[in-house]
């Protein structure tokens, strides 16, 4: 792995990402900052905006290879930011302008005819040493200003990636928070009934599997084979490991897996079955619950020292744990008041609070990178609903209402969920489909995210470092 | 706790597969314990796990998110501790099963209270504790498809499974 800095022909910052892997993208700021703001912003607090049409030309590219990538990366970041609903790209066959006369200045006109407000154009090139160079420049069309300007060099092959970043890098210029379309989700694949071929034995009877997969669908591998049963991955902050359960010979237990190795080790020597849990917002310890004798307990591990400490003590089913980003307190779940509900307490197990007082029963707390919300799963009058609150339990609001819709995972800028969605099953068994969803905090912009076969228990992954 | 590696998937496999006699052998039986089985000729009695599940009723069914045993469950369980006294050297697993109406998470929590729910009353019965194990599945694995109240009802549930020594 290399870093090489470029020759900009005006003043540039260089900034470098570390590598998921084996590879590194240099990257460059093009040109100068001639704006202190941008014109155009989207405020993604609002409730329902107005999508910002943006024009995506294919990069250019002088070789078939630059230019087939070119090609590839500007539909990646269109599709990319047409599916975050904030953005409409627009149909190229409305360009007036061809994307190889933009390596001049673009002409603003040809655009501003189209009612584009953001003109993204860029050039791909394979250098001298095998590697590709992509750069960008992000246009407003009414200021006629550039936004940003980056280059970067990677491997060919790892184009994808690239368009993920820049897509990333328009989505802060213009709504001036981090992106999250450079992240992966490992989720559990289900077999549709019918299904056949791996997978789908007596002790997984839906064959579930670890699979993991880029924000978008692409890239889609799985990591067991469907001969134990599975649930609840959650990735680690530096995306090296998932913590999940497994029921290995048997013996339901927490295991975490190795991304790298593919190794899958079970976590500590717990008595009674371990299961529902989740790194620590530094990735240093394990939360779950242990059920002994009946009674579901929270226990945190250091993986480093293992050392176990128990952090609540009630005869109630406490479970679903989840760290706060700052690590100082733990929303969870349980029914020592009759019904099952969330409470907060400190990292040590003390002051516990109730924060949930709705109709109904309340699981699945999962606290937002962002601090300022816990998404939940809601019963109530027989529907499933996803919803979010302050940690203080106020400002109770529901995304999403269906017969069964469980599981809350948050993008890492806090903005977006992803949960899955099962459908009724007949009596003969068929029906019953499972699949991914997302929607904005905003309660907007739903949309299903495409896996092979059926998929449940999502969890999305930090921006990759 | 100093589990180590457990190594690569297709090793899973293998162990696994051994591990199929615990799971639950009886998923066709109703909830009245073996009706429409036919009786096999006195000359090739069944096995203990199989004479369990048809003469005993291996499983008990409880209500919507709960894990008591219910009075007319009671029967099922006052039959089961008799036969264990009656063939001491039998151990067995109870598995712990929940409907597909909760959460998943908190369906395994609740399993495996229905499951020790079963596990203290065959002790409560005179069944020695050392006999008896647990094991949750949580929703995991519905005995009956179909989103409805019928089906709903057959999979919260708790199985009793001869493990050993007696098949």
């Amino acid at each position: 792995m290399t870093i090489r800095a470029m020759y900009m022909p005006e003043k540039f910052t260089l900034k470098t990402l570390a590598p998921l892997v084996a590879l590194l993208a240099v990257v460059a700021l093009l040109g100068e900052m001639r704006t202190a703001r941008a014109e155009i912003t989207i405020d993604i607090t609002r409730g329902n905006v107005e999508p910002l049409p943006i024009a995506v030309t294919d990069f250019v590219g002088q070789s078939a290879t630059a230019s087939r990538a070119g090609q590839d990366i500007a539909g990646v970041i269109a599709a990319n930011l047409e599916r975050s609903g904030l953005f409409k790209p627009i149909d190229r066959k409305a360009f007036i302008q061809s994307a190889g006369a933009l390596n001049a200045l673009p002409r603003f006109g040809d655009w501003r005819v189209i009612n584009a407000q953001a003109l993204v154009q860029g050039r791909t090139e394979v250098v001298s040493d095998g590697r590709l160079r992509v750069e960008f420049r992000l246009w407003d069309v009414f200021s006629e200003q550039q936004m940003i300007g980056l280059a970067y060099f990677t491997v060919p092959d790892n184009w994808r990636r690239v368009a993920h970043i820049i897509s990333d890098a328009i989505y802060k210029r213009i709504t001036g928070e981090d992106g999250y379309f450079d992240t992966r989700i490992v989720y559990v694949s289900e077999q549709p009934k019918d299904a056949k071929g791996v997978g789908r034995n007596k002790l997984n009877p839906f064959g579930k599997r670890l699979a993991i997969m880029d924000q978008d669908g692409e890239n889609h591998r799985f990591l067991t084979d469907g001969t134990t049963l599975v649930l609840t991955p959650r990735f680690s902050p530096t995306l090296q490991e998932i913590t999940y359960m497994s029921y290995f010979r048997n013996n339901p237990r927490v295991y975490i897996f190795n991304i790298d190795t593919g190794r899958q080790e079970v976590l500590g020597d717990f008595p009674g079955m371990t299961f529902a849990p989740r790194f620590s917002p530094d990735g240093k310890k394990i939360i779950m619950s242990m059920a002994k004798d009946g009674n579901s307990e929270i226990y945190v591990m250091d993986l480093r020292t293992r050392v176990v400490r128990q952090l609540t003590f009630h005869s109630a089913i406490d479970t679903s744990p989840s760290f706060a980003p700052d690590a100082n307190q733990v929303v969870f779940n349980s029914d020592r008041g009759g019904s099952q509900q969330l409470y907060v307490m400190d990292n040590r197990g003390k002051n516990v609070r109730r924060i949930s007082f709705g109709n109904g029963r309340y699981a699945t707390p999962v606290w937002s990178p962002r601090g300022d919300l816990i998404a939940f799963t809601k019963l109530s009058g027989g529907r499933f609903f996803i919803g979010v609150m302050k940690p203080d339990g106020s400002g109770e609001r529901l995304l999403a209402e269906d017969f069964k819709i469980e599981g809350p995972t948050w993008s890492p800028n806090g903005r977006v969920l992803i949960f899955y969605r099962k459908g009724r099953t007949a009596k003969d068994g068929s029906g019953g489909a499972s699949k991914l969803w997302s929607i904005d905090l905003t309660g907007h912009n739903e949309r299903e995210i495409p896996t092979p076969m059926d998929a449940s228990d999502p969890a999305w992954s930090p921006l990759i470092p | 706790m100093r589990f180590k590696v457990i190594g690569m998937v297709a090793a899973l496999a293998l162990a696994v597969t051994a591990c199929e006699s615990t799971s639950e052998s009886g998923a066709g039986a109703s909830g009245s314990g073996g009706a429409g089985v036919t009786p096999l000729p006195a000359a090739e009695p069944l096995p203990l796990k199989d004479q369990f599940v048809v003469d005993v009723g291996d499983r008990v069914f409880f209500s919507f998110d709960r894990f008591d045993v219910e009075p007319d469950q009671k029967k099922v369980l006052d039959r089961q501790a008799a036969w264990l006294k009656k063939f001491s050297s039998v151990t067995v697993t109870v598995e712990g099963h929940a409907d597909e109406r909760g959460t998943r998470e908190y369906n395994l929590a609740l399993g495996e209270r229905r499951a020790n729910a079963v596990k203290e009353y065959l002790i409560y019965l005179g069944i020695d504790a050392k006999r008896i194990k647990t094991v949750s599945y949580g929703e995991e694995r519905p005995v009956a498809l179909g989103s409805d109240e019928a089906a709903w009802a057959q999979n919260r549930r708790a199985v009793t499974i001869v493990t050993g020594p007696g098949s």
